[in-house]
């Protein structure tokens, strides 16, 4: 008999499949309909009319356009999510080889915001009205209001133009990947470095790492001291709260053992929204660093109208925000049994 | 609050911008190449831009663009969402379970990947970029209204109302959408913060505002190789975008101080 929960479960998926299925049907009626022609772009502009005919015939696109959507999506299935119309390699590897650098900028920069956010955003509701926690509110609100690529350039403009302290640019060091080069085995080059005991290199990741990192952690980093403080608030307000403050326990328990664990489902799903707005902000930041990521390959993509690479990207991001959106609701329902219900 | 003045000290600066502006021409995009890369001066206390150009009435000038971006997207975003979200709330069943999936799928796409795909197939511009910025923000109101109009038709006016031979329609004009439009209001607000900072990246991206406007995300983009010499040609515009968010931001929050105890009260009662 399949509990509550697992229907739960099992409804949400079926859901997530269907909405997936509804954004990749909808790139790829966008893409088909800007108007640009992929064999052109496919064999280049020196190409003679009869190889465009024919590039056209390989890339199957005389047949109708439903037959192509079928056989696209058959593609996506099996791990065939196409050609990339200028590199002629395949999305699907490109997108790959891109991901971890992308990632690891988000992954540092969720971590600042947490380990920054949380702690501020705690301090500022059990302080509530004082002046910590307006600097803790005004903080938060400058976090959310930066414009990243404007603070990446003042960080590019203090720590490398003025203090010459960090690179300005890229993950690693011309020197560094001379001499001390890292061997790709998963692309994510704080963990490859590792991986093979190369600590030069393992620094000099770090320090390209870590000003990218602080600039993507900027909205984050508002956006989760402003979501814990004011979960901390509510549940500072409840009775069971004053119950255990009128018995006795110490504050700092009270805190930490009750008032945390019941903030800490929202601000599990503003983490996850946070992460998800990563993605798109990550553009901007490695625009700016020079950063080989993935944010450059879909801008180049959708500037060449690369139509198999834009679909590979949008699908990809678009699984990410389903999925992770997924998890965060099957977690909240099983932590709050009010929603399972609902 | 702080929030309203220094919104209002913009909407000033934006409504008197060409009589404000030092040197309008300018501030409009007209060079003046003999003064380009100038440090702030008292002549020129932003500084001038690689053409030449006053960049302090460039910024003042850009300040029109902001705030029409910031009012447009939401308000039309809001006009979208709004009623779609109080249809399905309010009615319920097949439509609602519609409504909310084609909301789902538009909140499935990065938004900015989204809106970048749209202005691809419209081609760069101002006004696309405020319609594409629209067309990605409508369903966060329709979720909201939907979940306030979900809540409101069991009141006992609306019971009322119904049993009265009242439309449907009507209930949802004049009972439903006066009720809920405070989270609305809130969220609207600070949203316009983001839909400034969204359009800002679209353009620093070459899709929105095309030069010679004096489009604050624009002038950041323009400046930016020249971080390192002449800080001042990014650094001020890119300075304003990040005030005048401050500003939607402080004023939402103080909207939502507000708003939110007598919400409270209101549902006890």
């Amino acid at each position: 008999m399949p509990t509550g929960l697992e229907r739960y479960i099992a409804r949400r998926l079926a859901l997530a499949i269907i909405v997936l299925l509804a954004v990749v049907t909808f790139t790829f009626i966008i893409a088909r309909v800007v108007p640009s022609d992929p064999a052109e772009l496919y064999v280049g502009p020196k190409a003679t009319a009869a190889q465009r005919e024919r590039a056209r015939i390989e890339l199957g696109l005389d047949k109708p356009l439903y037959s192509q959507f079928v056989s696209y999506l058959a593609g996506l299935l099996s791990g065939n999510w196409g050609i990339s119309l200028r590199a002629h390699t395949s999305v699907l590897g490109d997108i790959l080889t891109y991901l971890p650098a992308t990632l690891e900028i988000i992954v540092l920069a969720n971590i600042i915001a947490v380990v920054i956010g949380i702690p501020l955003g705690v301090y500022s509701a059990v302080k509530k009205g004082s002046w910590l926690d307006q600097a803790g509110r005004l903080w938060a609100i400058a976090g959310v209001s930066i414009p990243s690529f404007w603070f990446a350039l003042l960080l590019q403009l203090f720590f490398f133009g003025r203090l010459h302290i960090l690179p300005l640019e890229g993950r690693l060091s011309p020197g560094v990947s001379l001499y001390y080069p890292i061997d790709p085995i998963t692309g994510f080059y704080t963990i490859d470095s590792l991986l093979e005991g190369n600590i030069v290199g393992f620094v000099d990741t770090l320090r390209h790492l870590i000003l990218p990192a602080i600039a993507l952690a900027t909205y984050p980093v508002g956006l989760i001291t402003r979501m814990t403080r004011s979960m901390m608030i509510e549940v500072l307000r409840e009775t069971y709260i004053r119950f255990a403050k009128a018995n006795g326990i110490s504050e700092r328990l009270i805190i930490f053992r009750y008032a945390l664990k019941n903030a800490i489902v929202p601000t599990l799903t503003v983490l996850g929204l946070s992460f998800a707005y990563s993605i798109t902000g990550a553009v901007l930041i490695e625009i700016i660093f020079g950063w080989p990521g993935l944010g450059t390959y879909t801008l180049n993509a959708i500037i060449e109208a690369d139509y198999p690479a834009i679909l590979g990207v949008t699908i990809l991001g678009a699984m990410f925000y389903i999925f992770i959106n997924l998890g965060l609701d099957i977690l909240q329902s099983y932590m709050d049994p009010r929603v399972r219900l609902s | 609050m702080a929030g309203v003045l220094i919104i209002l000290f913009f909407a000033v600066v934006a409504v008197f911008a060409p009589f404000l502006a030092p040197y309008p021409e300018e501030g409009a995009g007209v060079p003046n190449p003999p003064n380009k890369f100038l440090p702030p001066s008292s002549a020129h206390i932003f500084g001038t831009d690689y053409l030449g150009r006053d960049i302090l009435s460039r910024v003042i000038l850009g300040s029109q663009v902001s705030l029409t971006v910031a009012v447009v997207v939401i308000v039309l975003a809001i006009i979208i969402g709004t009623p779609l979200g109080a249809i399905a709330g309010y009615l319920g069943g097949g439509i609602d379970e519609l409504i909310m999936r084609i909301t789902d799928i538009f909140l499935s796409f990065p938004s900015l990947l989204l809106a970048i795909m749209l202005l691809a197939t419209l081609g760069p511009g101002l006004t696309n970029a405020m319609i594409s910025l629209s067309l990605t923000w409508w369903p966060w109101y329709t979720r909201i209204m939907r979940a306030q109009a979900v809540t409101l038709r069991e009141r006992s006016y609306v019971e009322a109302a119904k049993v009265m031979g009242v439309s449907s329609f009507w209930i949802l004009l004049r009972h439903i959408l006066p009720n809920a439009i405070s989270p609305i209001l809130v969220q609207g607000t600070m949203d316009m913060s983001s839909a400034i900072l969204a359009e800002a990246a679209l353009s620093f991206i070459g899709l929105g505002a095309q030069a010679p406007s004096p489009e604050w995300g624009l002038m950041v983009s323009t400046g930016r190789i020249y971080i390192l010499n002449y800080w001042w040609f990014p650094a001020f515009p890119g300075l304003a975008i990040f005030a005048i968010a401050v500003a939607f931001n402080l004023f939402g929050d103080g909207l939502r101080e507000i708003l939110d105890p007598k919400t409270r009260r209101f549902i006890q009662a």
